[in-house]
């Protein structure tokens, strides 16, 4: 008792045929689309790769691998439907036809877990973050040292471009000496007494670089004796919001390719969602042509079927087949199978020898 | 005399034809690009009009939005009439329309000759504007409190960082203006007072300037205050120090930025418009002879003008000048008229 039959006279098979060449070829746009998606995703967490500690490949790669992917199982599909508006052409591709639904099927769940991963990378990117951005931060002063002389100017661009000071906040560089000690005048007795008030000898202040300045605060920034309100006029430390980024660049970027990522998951599940119903009536098409094909007369009606019998049957007698794959090189008593009798004579002088 | 004749059998007229239709497809792209590119420069111009003190640069992308838009009307009619040019039976249905549509399409042309011109001859304009803009955009600097300038901080800022500049001519022009607002002033500490007297307008003038002049390919924290005092910071010597903040003015960065733009515009646009034109010329002009013949393959003559250049500016302007000449001479005839009344 086959599964959702539907009826097909020629004419609905040939306009069946044709929209599911239109949707196959929709299909490979869409296909070259997250590959594009999937290398600007790269291409974004390659720009920042500095303050990250490892870089999230594995999800871009696999937008790019879904995206090729798709474009040529589509193509392929396309090509099919093309042949399936003429019966004559569709016998070329009738033994080639369940192994592609399966394949398809098959690579549809690749889609779906693609998608899935998109929002799971959010935990990673934190961690990778976190670390990476303490990193950079103290390697800020270090522009004279060969491999970390471009940092500073990484942490500037992206400090004025996503407007966030920071690792976790503006005090973050409190903590660290983000001065260089070619910069600072040993002479004078206040530099001298932040180095040895340090454990480490480090010059820490409460001074933030000039990136961390808000362009929307009216004030002329103040990024000097931050916590001193003494220090400038008209000036309290703990009252009005101040004028520096408040937001944190772990946050920042954080939200940055959250967007990003929430976007291009949405997109490949519209994707796969859309390849499920191609292939479904892909499916339709392939058993309506097959019965034709078994009537005789290609003008006739047919029907065409999701599954052949109940969902029980159909597993049971694919069991079957891959139980008896295993069996095609044992010796059976087919009467059919020619086996010659001087063989024949040694099998059995071999089992009376060694019983 | 016909001018610039050239022979065409049937094939080439075919290969004419054909070759002539994909080029109007790709000068409607072209025109789209041209009417895009337009738009773009409109929104960047509007972008940084509070830099520039009057809006004449606004006929370049205007120019540009209306031979864009004209180039994809005109080069859509002529691809039409490619794919007629070669059905005899379809072909005299542009005959009466074919005239008046060239001289459409050599006004349009025309025009985006001039917006291609123009987009060199706006510079000094456009220099003389931004230099009166940004000017005043300095002085209004510390003006936040202000109703209607109290986004001029902002812009500046934005500007001097995207562009990587500082100040009018370069860094020294903060150094003559009040950016500063009193509102952050100490009028008690003595520093103040001293530079407050010893300027003649009472103005708070400092050698210093804001933080979106500093660069952040220096090697070292920004240094924006005391520029000009080498004592003032260690090891730092303000004649050698290229790196710190950016030399360059806004106005030669702004200036530079939206000629790239214009320049890069016009002249491939221009040379297709022009292929076009003469292609499809060519294509109405052997056409016309095979109309009426019974044979549709035979050999043609094409030309670009039926008479030679002079004689066709004289044949088109005589309708121009008989209108002019009308006037006159009903004007002498009313002078005559006045003129016999009195007596």
């Amino acid at each position: 008792m086959a599964i959702l039959k539907v009826t097909f006279t020629k004419t609905k098979r040939n306009i069946l045929a044709q929209a599911l060449w239109v949707l196959n070829w929709v299909s490979v746009i869409t296909g070259l689309t997250l590959f594009s998606l999937g290398l600007f995703l790269k291409v974004e967490i390659q720009k920042r790769q500095e303050v990250m500690t490892n870089e999230i490949h594995m999800v871009p790669n696999m937008l790019i691998g879904v995206g090729l992917a798709t474009c040529s199982i589509n193509f392929l599909g396309g090509k099919i439907c093309y042949d399936c508006m003429d019966t004559t052409a569709f016998l070329h591709w009738k033994l080639l036809m369940l192994p592609y639904i399966i394949c398809t099927f098959f690579f549809t769940l690749y889609i779906l877990v693609g998608a899935l991963m998109c929002y799971a990378m959010r935990s990673d990117l934190e961690e990778s973050l976190l670390l990476g951005l303490w990193d950079a931060m103290c390697y800020y002063k270090d522009t004279d040292i060969p491999g970390c002389c471009y940092i500073k100017h990484s942490i500037d661009l992206l400090q004025m471009q996503f407007q966030c000071c920071g690792n976790g906040g503006f005090r973050d560089w409190f903590h660290i000496q983000w001065v260089s000690h070619c910069y600072l005048d040993m002479s004078i007795s206040n530099v001298v007494d932040q180095l040895q008030s340090n454990v480490e000898g480090k010059y820490l202040t409460d001074a933030v670089p000039f990136t961390c300045c808000n362009v929307h605060f009216p004030r002329p920034c103040i990024q000097h004796q931050i916590t001193n309100s003494s220090a400038h006029y008209n000036y309290n430390y703990h009252g009005a919001e101040l004028n520096l980024n408040q937001k944190g660049c772990r946050q920042a970027l954080l939200q940055y390719y959250t967007q990003i990522m929430q976007f291009v998951g949405l997109i490949v599940l519209i994707m796969w969602l859309f390849e499920l119903s191609v292939l479904t009536c892909m499916h339709f098409l392939q058993t309506s042509i097959e019965n034709v094909l078994r009537l005789g007369d290609s003008e006739s009606e047919s029907d065409g079927w999701l599954l052949k019998n109940s969902i029980s049957e159909t597993v049971q007698h694919n069991f079957n087949i891959i139980k008896n794959l295993g069996k095609c090189y044992q010796v059976d008593d087919d009467p059919n199978i020619d086996v010659s009798s001087t063989s024949r004579q040694t099998q059995e002088a071999i089992k009376q020898r060694h019983p | 005399m016909v001018w610039a004749k050239m022979k065409f059998p049937f094939e080439k007229r075919v290969k004419l034809a054909q070759g002539l239709w994909l080029l109007s497809w790709l000068a409607i792209v072209g025109g789209a690009l041209n009417f895009c590119f337009g738009c773009f420069l409109k929104t960047e111009i509007r972008r940084r009009t509070e830099v520039m003190d009057n809006s004449n640069i606004h006929i370049v992308p205007n120019t540009l939005i209306v031979s864009g838009l004209a180039a994809i009307g005109i080069n859509y009619f002529a691809g039409q009439i490619c794919q007629d040019a070669l059905d005899v039976g379809r072909f005299p249905r542009w005959k009466t329309f074919l005239k008046p549509y060239c001289c459409c399409a050599i006004i349009f042309t025309s025009l985006t000759l001039i917006g291609v011109i123009l987009s060199f001859t706006m510079r000094s304009s456009l220099e003389g504007s931004l230099q009166v803009g940004l000017r005043n955009a300095l002085r209004f600097y510390k003006d936040t409190d202000t109703p209607g300038r109290c986004f001029q901080k902002q812009t500046i800022d934005h500007l001097q960082m995207e562009f990587r500049c500082c100040g009018n001519n370069d860094y020294r022009d903060w150094f003559e203006v009040q950016w500063i607002s009193n509102r952050y002033l100490d009028f008690s500490s003595k520093e103040v007072k001293d530079r407050i007297k010893s300027n003649v307008d009472g103005r708070y003038l400092l050698d210093g300037v804001p933080f979106s002049c500093c660069n952040p390919s220096s090697a070292r924290p920004c240094i924006q205050y005391k520029l000009t005092n080498n004592s003032a910071h260690y090891n730092y010597e303000h004649q050698t120090e290229e790196l710190n903040i950016f030399v360059r003015g806004c106005r030669e960065a702004l200036l530079s930025y939206y000629t790239a733009l214009m320049n890069s515009i016009g002249a491939g646009v221009l040379l297709l418009f022009l292929v076009v034109l003469a292609s499809l010329r060519y294509l109405q002009t052997s056409m016309e002879a095979v109309i009426g013949q019974e044979n549709t393959e035979i050999e043609t003559e094409g030309y670009l003008l039926e008479k030679n250049v002079s004689e066709t500016i004289v044949e088109y302007l005589n309708p121009v000048m008989k209108l002019l000449l009308l006037n006159q001479v009903q004007d002498g005839l009313v002078k005559a008229e006045a003129g016999a009344q009195p007596e």
